[in-house]
């Protein structure tokens, strides 16, 4: 297992290099010098090279490749173009925000998701698994803002039962969530329920039930956890989606949270700021990947661990 | 003397086994070690032996779908293994091939007419114009009937899937056939079907079978000599009636005495192995069996055993056995 | 003395229903078993070998349902017992072993949990005694070094390995009757001897009744006393095993007899049985086997005979064996040259 982790660990290396070579590029592809626009429209040249200089823009793009590595490495993305304010110190607190709803929203996708799915599976073509059915695919196919549009249009406005902005306090986190978990919730329903159904066919489920096991502990003990290992793995894939969407539902309930902000600094071009929002991202992305690999090794011992 | 159609020497294939950090080949499975036999014309040469022995990878070593790790195959004195892939190709139209899934190995898509039809296609044997009757002829050979032309495989059942295979196998004047578990499938009253189909093609067409299985009984039926292999070696080669009637090495024995007979009345001492074929990684030193042999001695652990004729067998029959002599005398027995 | 039988099956119907349409399974399945011998099934794939098991555990498909028959085990109707009371059968009283070693066992808990799981359900055992119950059972079935293997997952097991597994957990609770679907099938010959010689010699020992479902009638000539023979969902011939090879009955007995390849004696021309195995969902009306007996008669294409049992227990589902029979009078079933 530890050798199977530090491998795992080794290989993320190159995709992070790749993460951060595009990061990287990202400044030096979008048009216009950046020391222009921190200087802005009406600096002389000489304050603009005077800039590139403080900055290392002026040297060659692999010397300035190689800083932008070994600074990144010890999170350091120096300061805002914006604020002046070191980059860490604008980020950090709308990162745990960002953080909170998308760990809240993945644990109401979860449950939800897996409970509705596996009383679907039991009960196939029921009443119970055919509405379960229809609102998964209706929570698929509606676009979370669209969704939590109308949710803070009924529930907020309409009913005036949670504020209808903001984070922190739980009336104020619980739309939010159900606005950006519904999809994922609905994901992991569907594919539960269709690894369970294969799950219950299969032959050593029939040799449970010969054993004389009570249905129940057939589904829990014996079916659960082998109809599992592709659900860790859409989890795992949701959570990516998570951060995406997460931007999106901070913009509909104004919370103050990493997509806020990098979507308001890329319109700033505060570069070093958005650099730094993208690259955690990618890198909790990546991490998030790593759990899901190793939680799948340990619920299918049958992949080997070497 | 009988013509030598198929002779192979010393044919290795081994499969690399992937691991460590960096996907390296860490061992070899070594599926085919080190074979040498031939096929007379118009014989059928069975190669028995239980799974993952090396049956079907050294079927598919003479058809060249995998490259052979080493050794020689020579086809009517050409060697196989020094043609190009387009000189191979053409080959293919005197070396054809039944599977074991009939099913699997048609197009879906494809009517059993064009099935035929493609087969003559692709090796020119028979002029565009003449296809189709030629495709009638030999459904009608393989006991279809020609109304069925035009029908897909999945309207087939198992045993006249094969049948089309066979037709298909058929449809290139072929000298040689690998049938791989062919009858496996099947059904035992189907597979009595396939099994004198097959041998009345071969009277008809002087065809030559290599002929894959596991059951004896199948293969007691349509042989005239037989290998047994047992973790990609062969232990004993010989003619029907040797192999069954006078058989020498232990696996052989074991294996002949392990088959259930169709007759309550006629018990029979039953030779039981222990444990489990070990794995082609890393096979046994010396004789591969002698983790299963009960004659097992140090030579056994050592040395590996060549084939060898012995006096008191046939001619053409060998065992690849320390002991055959000891053994046949009554010298070395297992105690029970 | 009349010997007391632990099961007895009459006129079995099991089908199944795909949208509207009924697929009779099981169409007319009658045997009987003593107690403490072993009863072969035999007949070829689609048969209904699996569901007539399956239907005396109830351990159908969703979509299946017995619509027809009596499962005496015991005295017992197991078709009319609640789902508790038959769970409390199940493992117990009677266990089941199935073809496919490689897929039985669930591939995420170890072969000892597998086998506690029954001991815990039906004698309450708890871990310690368990586990000392599982090395005992392990051993029994031959498995090499238990305590080890015991914490094994099934994908370190070969195929044997794992149908010993499977044959240990089946008997557990020391049941009254084994039923083995295939046992051997998905292994090697020289594995098949170990599994079935294990079967032997445990029902010796522990006195159990065993159902051996096959295909391969050499298996049954080596381990059973009694033979049902299945052909289209339905038992054609109920005999005690010498006779029924030394004395086949029923035309697809011979049939199947005749069309067997042998590794121990030389048949010069194997006599298939002309004509495929009819489809579930398209039974002739009358004798199933009609559109491919050789003796066949407007009657037996008409009418479907019954299972009719003889003085000497034996039963056979044909009409020649009646007095309606229509066709020859004087006719044999058996090809004298073919008996060796
Ligand atoms: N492409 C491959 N890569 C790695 N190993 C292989 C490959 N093909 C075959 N082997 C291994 O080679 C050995 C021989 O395989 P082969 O298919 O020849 O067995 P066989 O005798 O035909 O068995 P069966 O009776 O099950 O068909 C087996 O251990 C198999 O797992
Ligand atoms: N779940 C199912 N739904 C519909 N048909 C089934 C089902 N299970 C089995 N059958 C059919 O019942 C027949 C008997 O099957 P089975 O008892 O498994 O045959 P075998 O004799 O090979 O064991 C077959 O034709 C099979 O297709
Ligand atoms: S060489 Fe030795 S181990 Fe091999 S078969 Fe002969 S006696 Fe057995
Ligand atoms: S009833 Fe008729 S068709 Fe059926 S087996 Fe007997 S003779 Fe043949
Ligand atoms: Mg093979
Ligand atoms: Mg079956």
């Amino acid at each position: 297992m530890v050798k199977f982790i530090v491998r795992r660990l080794l290989q993320l290396i190159p995709v992070l290099l790749g993460v951060t070579i595009i990061v990287f590029s990202l400044m030096h592809l979008t048009p216009g010098n950046p020391a222009q626009i921190i200087a802005g429209e009406s600096a002389t040249p000489e304050t603009v090279a005077q800039i590139e200089k403080r900055l290392g823009l002026d040297e060659p793009i692999p010397v300035q490749f190689f800083h932008f590595v070994k600074d990144a490495a010890t999170f350091d993305f120096g300061n805002s173009w914006r604020t002046s304010l070191p980059v860490s110190t604008e980020l950090w607190p709308k990162f745990w925000v960002t953080l909170e709803l998308a760990i809240y929203s993945m644990i109401f996708s979860i449950v939800f998701g897996m409970a509705a799915g596996i009383i679907s599976a039991v009960r196939q073509y029921s009443w119970a698994d055919v509405s379960v059915m229809l609102i998964a695919l209706f929570g698929l196919s509606m676009p979370n803002f669209w969704l939590g549009l109308m949710l803070m249009q009924w529930f907020s406005i309409n009913l005036g039962w949670f504020p209808p902005t903001g984070w922190g306090s739980a009336s104020q986190i619980l739309l939010p969530v159900i606005t950006l978990g519904t999809s994922g919730a609905a994901v992991i329903a569907r594919m539960t329920r269709s690894s369970m159904l294969d799950v219950i066919s299969q032959d050593y489920i029939r040799t449970a039930r010969a054993k004389g096991l009570k249905e129940r502990v057939i589904t829990y003990r014996h079916a659960l956890k082998n109809a599992l290992i592709p659900v860790v793995t859409v989890i795992g894939l949701q959570f990516g989606g998570l951060l995406a969407g997460a931007v999106l539902t901070e913009s509909v309930f104004s919370i103050n949270g990493m997509g806020k902000l990098i979507v308001d600094r890329i319109l700033a071009r505060d570069f070093p700021v958005v650099q730094a929002g993208i690259l955690v991202i990618a890198v909790v992305f990546v991490f998030i990947n790593l759990l899901v690999d190793i939680s799948y090794k340990f619920l299918n011992k049958r992949i080997d661990m070497d | 003397m009988k013509k030598e159609l198929l002779k192979v020497n010393n044919l290795k294939q081994y499969f690399p086994v992937k691991g460590g950090f960096l996907g390296r080949t860490v061992n070899h499975v070594k599926a085919v070690d080190d074979i040498t036999f031939e096929i007379y014309e118009g014989e059928t040469l069975s190669v028995v032996g239980e799974s993952g022995c090396g049956k079907s990878t050294t079927g598919r070593a003479i058809l060249r779908l995998e490259e052979p790790t080493d050794g020689e195959i020579h086809f009517e004195g050409e060697d196989l293994l020094a043609l190009n892939k387009r000189e191979m190709r053409e080959k293919r139209k005197d070396l054809q091939v039944i599977f074991q899934d009939p099913y699997a190995s048609l197009n879906p898509r494809q009517t059993v007419g064009q099935i035929l039809m493609e087969a003559m296609q692709i090796q020119k044997v028979v002029p565009r114009s003449e296809q189709r009757k030629r495709a009638i002829e030999l459904i009608e050979t393989v006991g279809l009937n020609k109304e069925q032309i035009d029908r897909y495989p999945h309207e087939f059942s198992g045993g006249q899937r094969q049948r089309v295979g066979i037709a298909r196998a058929l449809s290139v004047d072929p000298k040689l056939i690998i049938a791989d578990e062919a009858v496996s499938a099947l059904d035992v009253s189907i597979q009595a079907q396939v099994l004198n189909l097959l041998r009345r093609l071969q009277r008809e067409f002087n065809l030559t079978y290599l002929f894959i299985a596991h059951d004896l009984g199948v293969v007691r039926h349509i042989s005239d000599r037989i290998i047994v292999m047992y973790l990609g070696k062969i232990v004993e080669i010989a003619d029907k009636k040797s192999l069954f009637e006078n058989p020498q090495h232990p696996y052989t024995k074991a294996l002949l005495s392990a088959i259930p007979i169709p007759d309550p009345e006629k018990k029979k001492e039953r030779i039981v192995l222990k444990g489990d074929v070990p794995s082609p990684i890393d096979p046994p030193q010396g004789c591969r069996f002698h983790t299963r042999c009960p004659f097992a001695t140090e030579i056994c652990r050592t040395k590996v055993p060549e084939l060898r004729n012995l006096d008191h067998m046939k001619e053409g029959h060998r065992a690849a056995c320390h002991h055959i002599e000891k053994i046949h005398s009554g010298e070395m027995a297992v105690q029970s | 003395m009349k010997e007391e039988i632990i099961l007895e099956v009459s006129d079995l119907r099991t089908s199944f229903f795909d949208e509207d349409f009924e697929i009779k399974a099981v169409d007319g399945v009658s045997f009987e078993l003593p107690k403490g011998k072993t009863l072969g099934i035999v007949g070829e794939s689609g048969s209904g070998k699996s569901i007539t098991a399956l239907s005396i555990l109830r351990l159908i498909a969703k979509n299946g349902k017995v619509v027809g028959g009596e499962i005496l085990f015991n005295g017992k109707d197991l078709t009319k017992l609640s789902e508790r009371e038959i769970r409390d059968i199940r493992g117990n009283d009677i266990s089941m072993i199935f073809q496919e070693p490689m897929t039985s066992l669930n591939p995420v808990y170890t072969i000892g949990k597998q086998i506690y799981e029954a001991l815990k359900v039906h004698q309450g055992m708890d871990k310690k005694e368990g586990d000392k119950r599982v090395v005992e059972l392990l051993e029994l079935v031959g498995i090499p070094s238990p305590k080890q293997r015991m914490k094994q997952y099934p994908h370190e097991l070969s195929g044997g390995m794992r149908q010993r597994v499977m044959i240990a957990m089946a008997l557990a609770c020391n049941p009254k009757l084994l039923i083995a679907d295939e046992p051997t099938t998905a292994l090697d010959v020289t594995i098949q001897a170990q599994i079935l010689d294990l079967i032997n010699d445990l029902q010796e020992e522990l006195g159990m009744s065993v159902i051996m479902i096959t295909h391969d009638l050499g298996v049954v000539a080596e381990t059973c006393d009694y033979v049902a023979v299945m052909y289209g969902g339905q038992v054609v011939e109920y005999q005690e095993v010498k006779e029924l090879f030394k004395n086949p009955k029923h035309p697809y007995t011979v049939g199947l007899l005749n069309s067997m390849p042998r590794h121990d004696v030389d048949v010069d021309e194997l006599e298939p049985i002309k004509g495929n195995v009819p489809s579930v969902r398209n039974m002739p009306k009358g004798c199933r086997f009609a559109p491919r007996c050789p003796f066949a008669t407007e009657l037996c294409v008409t009418e479907l005979p019954e299972l009719d049992r003889k003085e000497d227990g034996s039963e056979v589902r044909c009409w020649i064996y009646s007095d309606r029979w229509d066709g020859d009078p004087e006719v044999s079933v058996r090809n004298e040259e073919r008996t060796t």
